[in-house]
């Protein structure tokens, strides 16, 4: 497109006109922002600006300012609370990296001096408990299991008490993958939800939902239903070292207002980042250092 | 949660009653809200543009049946260009695998579904094709994931390369290969660590892995749910490390699935199965009709256009 052709270079300005929008808003839906979000966007960006002249880095630094505007709010690290020990429930579908999330999480809980449990609620998937045991062993923290095939729910209970008897301060639960269309398996992950509650009225004190970058549109319906079924009170965003931007991240705060937590930047224990809504509005609109 | 395309077109013709030709003016209104819908199926951009592109010359001037709207023509010319593009213009045929032993190597970005759908595909080529087939990890990467092919093995029936801790992925490609030999198998199946399409390091281990065996088929497993990259990761890993088909999965969940068309325009390269499930049988051959009214999220309305 024209804005970015090279020869151009940044200091050449143009005239903030439709067509300018329009390449605008191409350059956020690429970014999976989504049809809707990319225009309400690049319409802000327009208001007291169209007709001006401006360089190509002005205009990516106005477009990044107003992303990083709507994302400020939704910019908050995981709440800790004083109750022993505080439930973190981790859910999303399929293969966005709940369990690796787990296992970073834990690492650095453990470096702040938290006491943590972690509970593999995941007893469908082949080989998923043996890949938290892994995780669990990296980050110095005992992990609870149950057999294959057992109820999910009944493990949460047990580690709850385990959690309690301990003193730890943490719980962290694992769930298996699931679409948010299946409702038998979303109804096994309220049923979790509504036995924790047995035990603490006041757990889950947080529920995550693990994003996978890498998606597109359907995040939305994701964070919905999810956020209906199991509370969602929080969002991670993984996969964000690879080149998808995670634009729909901006329809979500927009939509749901949930607060991100944190975001996935590699497999490594520490491959996990506090989000920071400059960092990330800059790298959607491709605007560097 | 988005409109589907014949509700978006439904409201831009609703004032277009009479039949007759399509005016260049009707046909531009309705690719806008062509392409809206596109992108909010996730196919990419620049797909859909083209696309677009393409289904405007085809729907200017085509003459409207009276019993249907011009809306309604509109989606019937976009869902048969759609069944076209997702159809490709050669048969793929079956796949690549009739001289024993034949390898076949999967491929893909984290958490895509290769372990899974290496396991299907193995559990489809024995029941469905009477092969004997041997399914070895290449994963050195994430933790369990041997394990995991493993286990998958043991429940569907079909042999796994037996682990070796401290192997890398060429020696036990090799290994794979020689054990298959030796032991009569059809098919044996390289199931690979997920890898970025950036990560040059990895992409190029898979490069070594596909020159140490030669692959007959070199599947990409996709994340059905996938939004704007997929373009780029087709292109990437088929540039790298050469594909010769993909796989979508997650394909059982309620995204549109606009990758599979981003797929197939940008590679040119069939895409074979869709993922259904997590169980060891949900797994199915691709249908590109079925995919088309799932993009457009529409049910019969081509059916109705097709009998008036
Ligand atoms: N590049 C990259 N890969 C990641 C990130 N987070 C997780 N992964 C990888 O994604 C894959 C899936 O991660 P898991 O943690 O197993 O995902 P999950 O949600 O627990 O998966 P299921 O339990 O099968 O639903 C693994 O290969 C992880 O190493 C990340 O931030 N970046
Ligand atoms: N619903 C659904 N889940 C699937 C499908 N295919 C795979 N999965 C699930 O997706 C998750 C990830 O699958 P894996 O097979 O481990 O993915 P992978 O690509 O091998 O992951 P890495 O090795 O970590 O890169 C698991 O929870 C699978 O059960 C599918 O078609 N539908
Ligand atoms: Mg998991
Ligand atoms: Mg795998």
């Amino acid at each position: 497109s024209r804005l970015f052709r090279r020869d151009e270079g940044p200091v050449a300005r143009r005239v903030l006109d439709d067509e300018m929008l329009e390449q605008l808003e191409d350059l956020l839906i690429q970014a999976d922002m989504g049809v809707d979000t990319a225009l309400r966007v690049t319409a802000n960006l327009a208001e007291g600006r169209m007709g001006r002249r401006l360089s190509v880095r002005e205009i990516k630094e106005a477009l990044a300012a107003e992303v990083a505007r709507i994302m400020a709010p939704v910019a908050r690290p995981l709440p800790l609370y004083p109750s022993k020990p505080q439930v973190v429930l981790v859910v999303g579908v399929n293969g966005s990296g709940k369990t690796t999330t787990i296992g970073k999480l834990a690492s650095q809980f453990r470096a702040a001096g938290k006491g943590v449990v972690i509970a593999a609620g995941d007893t469908f998937r082949a080989a998923a408990v043996e890949q938290l045991q892994v995780w669990g062993d990296r980050a110095g923290v005992p992990v609870m299991t149950a057999p294959e095939g057992s109820d999910p729910a009944s493990l949460a209970f047990d580690a709850m008490e385990r959690a309690k008897r301990e003193g730890a301060d943490l719980l962290m639960i694992d769930t298996a993958g699931r679409l948010q269309n299946r409702a038998d398996l979303m109804e096994e992950l309220a049923k979790i939800v509504r036995v924790i509650r047995k035990k603490d009225p006041d757990a889950p004190h947080n529920t995550l939902l693990v994003l996978d970058a890498t998606t597109g549109q359907n995040a939305l319906t994701q964070v919905e239903i999810f956020q209906k079924i199991a509370d969602v009170s929080g969002l991670v965003m993984t996969k964000l070292d690879g080149t998808a931007k995670g634009g729909v991240l901006v329809a979500l705060a927009d939509r749901f207002g949930l607060p991100i937590h944190a975001i996935g930047v590699g497999e490594q224990i520490d491959d996990l980042a506090a989000f920071d809504p400059e960092e990330f509005a800059a790298a959607l609109v491709g605007l560097e250092g | 949660m988005f409109e589907s395309l014949s509700d978006r077109l439904g409201g831009v013709f609703d004032r277009l009653t009479k039949a007759g030709a399509l005016s260049a003016e009707d046909v531009k209104t309705a690719l806008r809200e062509v392409r809206t819908a596109l992108l909010e199926a996730d196919v990419s951009l620049p797909v859909a543009r083209s696309f677009v592109k393409s289904v405007e010359s085809k729907a200017t001037g085509a003459s409207v049946t009276k019993s249907v709207t011009p809306g309604q023509q509109v989606v019937k010319i976009v869902h048969d260009e759609l069944v076209a593009v997702l159809t490709g213009e050669t048969d793929p045929g079956k796949l690549k695998i009739d001289n024993p032993p034949a390898p076949i190597l999967m491929v893909g970005l984290q958490g895509g579904g290769k372990t899974t759908t290496t396991a299907k595909l193995a559990k489809r080529l024995k029941e469905r094709e009477g092969k004997r087939v041997l399914m070895a990890s290449l994963d050195t990467n994430r933790p369990a994931a041997m394990e995991q092919l493993e286990i998958l093995g043991r429940q569907i029936g079909v042999d796994t390369l037996p682990i070796v801790k401290g192997e890398d992925p060429v020696a036990i490609a090799k290994r794979a290969k020689t054990q298959a030999s030796l032991g009569g198998y059809d098919v044996y199946m390289l199931d690979t660590a997920g890898r970025l399409h950036i990560d040059q390091e990895l992409i190029a281990q898979a490069a070594a892995v596909r020159d140490a065996v030669n692959p007959r088929e070199t599947l990409l497993v996709v994340d059905g749910l996938t939004g704007q990259v997929a373009v780029e990761v087709a292109q990437e890993f088929d540039e790298k490390i050469g594909v010769s088909g993909v796989v979508l999965t997650r394909m059982d969940g309620d995204g549109r699935g606009g990758a599979a068309l981003s797929m197939r325009a940008v590679t040119g390269k069939p895409i074979r199965f869709v993922g259904l499930g997590e169980k060891m049988d949900a797994l199915e051959t691709f249908d590109p009709e079925r995919i088309a009214g799932r993009i457009l999220g529409m049910g019969d309305i081509v059916a109705l256009v097709e009998r008036a």
